[in-house]
């Protein structure tokens, strides 16, 4: 009796309060093992990694598993979801900026977007700076931040026409009378982010471009960490972001997993390859051969 | 990545440049030393980097990346090239670019792109068709530009221009020019000035001080008023006498160069 009270309470709180289950530490597992613990059809679902240490390894390794309809969260979608789109992985992406970079756009997404191949995306578009406070929401368990932003633009004209579940609205500050803007908190299923080292307890240890991956793993009700290496224990290096063991889910030693993203001190950004990307990803056949060879036929955990 | 095609004609001993050069020498004068500059990648990237290789070696270059002051010694391909975090002064998170180092107004210049642009100089980047939902042409959409554009003390846009890119209204408003003429920053609250040029492979529009309507003001060497006027999608007002442009300097030129040369 007790306890079905206490389960309808927590259930009714669950909106605002976030349900990882802090007190666990991380474990230590195959790539494989991580993604099919972690992410499941139909989950939501946030790959981050700004540029700098995207979650490739593990990105193939969701579409090796097949996963289905999931909602794909990321502020730029990268080759990465371009991949998982075009594998056929998402029913929606949420996202802020949608390109090759420095190259020209993502054939997949926009083969998605305006022919509904392979299956029809629906989208919700944010700017960078939208997004990225939806996380910090999601991270520090509010339903929303507040910026100054998308005052005058065609997003917000958008949203308001979203009745059903806008994200960005109007609010009034409370001190000073201003209106400024809301944004919806994001809270995903599972975060997915590249990192350059753990140890053996689980934490994990990034630098460089950071992103939002830190805000991405406390805003998410699991997480997958895969690392350039596991070492004994981590040495304090300044500027670095560390999640604690007991905020991770799984971590998994992935050495290039970001490729052809890079982890600096690592590996450099195979430039080369997001300019290759742009003849696979404007032709579906060779997307088709490209799948087959280097995602299919490889193990998981390599490139 | 830079087109090569057009070639500006050049006098006897004099050098030969492409549009782009122009272009992107025109916009990196607009840069001056010691400013503090958010680079959108592309056109902007280059110039802003000429800027720095030139005329303006303390010009602070900001990426939304989070790299605060990035000396790049080439032209990184994106936004997040691990040079540009190897030489920056500061690395920051990407909500703390946006909140404490956009968002308050902190920074002189936005250097933007677009896909699309207005005599306001609203910008698109996001689709081409009227119908959202139904687009013509899906592009990448927001990124930082929607802030960038709102919050920088001012903004400079670097495009080409064409009579499809250079409309009378955009399709989408990704990011606020001036709206639809004058009062509508304030009203929308948007706390920088707005775009003050748009730089061209062309020459240069700047918003005319009563109507904020975009001007063509500056024109390069051998481009006339009329070919502008052409690849103008409205009916583009001229000043009484436009500015002709020097062409770029052998500095200038060597330097871009140098910087397209190392990008491979």
């Amino acid at each position: 009796m007790r306890t079905s009270v206490l389960m309808a309470i927590a259930k009714a709180v669950s909106f605002c309060v976030i349900e990882q289950n802090w007190s666990e530490m991380a474990e230590i597992v195959s790539l494989a093992e991580a993604v099919e613990r972690t992410i499941h059809d139909g989950d939501a679902v946030a790959m981050e990694g700004f540029t700098h240490l995207i979650p490739f390894a593990a990105g193939h390794e969701v579409i090796r598993q097949r996963r289905r309809d999931l909602t794909l969260i990321r502020m730029t979608p990268d080759l990465i979801y371009d991949q998982l789109i075009g594998a056929g992985c998402a029913r929606r992406l949420i996202f802020s900026w949608g390109g090759n970079p420095g190259v020209g756009s993502l054939h997949r997404f926009r083969d998605a977007v305006e022919h509904s191949w392979p299956a029809a995306l629906e989208i919700e578009e944010h700017s960078h700076a939208g997004m990225a406070n939806r996380y910090v929401a999601g991270a520090s368990g509010l339903p929303f931040a507040v910026l100054r932003g998308y005052n005058g633009t065609g997003l917000e004209t958008l949203n308001a026409g979203h009745e059903a579940a806008p994200t960005i609205k109007p609010i009034t500050c409370p001190f000073t009378g201003e209106t400024l803007t809301a944004v919806a908190a994001i809270r995903p299923d599972a975060a997915v982010i590249h990192a350059q080292r753990a140890d053996r307890s689980g934490n994990v240890q990034f630098w460089g471009i950071a992103g939002v991956q830190k805000e991405a793993v406390l805003a998410s009700q699991r997480s997958v960490v895969t690392v350039e290496e596991i070492v004994e224990s981590l040495d304090p290096r300044p500027g670095a972001v560390v999640l604690p063991s007991w905020t991770v889910s799984y971590v998994a030693h992935v050495p290039g997993g970001a490729h052809p993203s890079y982890a600096l001190g690592y590996s450099a950004r195979d430039n080369d390859y997001y300019v290759a990307w742009d003849a696979i990803g404007r032709d579906r056949d060779a997307f088709g051969r490209w799948l087959e060879e280097c995602v299919y036929a490889v193990p998981a955990g390599q490139l | 990545m830079t087109s090569q095609v057009s070639m500006i004609p050049a006098e006897p001993g004099e050098l030969t440049y492409t549009a782009d050069e122009m272009m992107t020498v025109a916009a990196a004068r607009a840069l001056r030393d010691g400013m503090t500059c958010f680079v959108g990648i592309g056109l902007p990237s280059a110039a802003a980097n000429l800027a720095r290789a030139t005329h303006a070696p303390g010009l602070v270059l900001i990426y939304e990346s989070g790299a605060i002051g990035a000396k790049p010694t080439e032209l990184p391909l994106s936004i997040g090239d691990g040079m540009l975090a190897e030489t920056a002064d500061a690395v920051v998170s990407v909500p703390e670019i946006f909140n404490y180092w956009l968002q308050p107004g902190r920074i002189d210049v936005g250097f933007l792109s677009a896909a699309q642009i207005d005599k306001f100089g609203n910008i698109n980047t996001t689709v081409i068709g009227r119908d959202y939902e139904n687009p013509t042409v899906r592009l990448p959409g927001s990124g930082g530009a929607p802030e960038i554009a709102a919050s920088c003390r001012e903004v400079i846009v670097v495009v080409r221009q064409s009579a499809r890119s250079f409309v009378e209204r955009v399709d989408f408003v990704t990011s606020v020019g001036y709206g639809s003429g004058p009062g509508d920053r304030q009203r929308l609250g948007l706390t920088g000035a707005g775009p003050k040029k748009i730089i061209t492979d062309l020459g240069v529009l700047e918003p005319d001080p009563v109507t904020l309507e975009f001007t063509l003001t500056g024109l390069y060497p051998g481009v006339s008023a009329a070919a502008a006027k052409e690849r103008t999608g409205w009916d583009l007002a001229v000043a009484s006498e436009p500015e002709i442009i020097p062409g770029p300097g052998p500095a200038e030129l060597d330097a871009l160069r140098n910087l397209q040369r190392s990008t491979g």
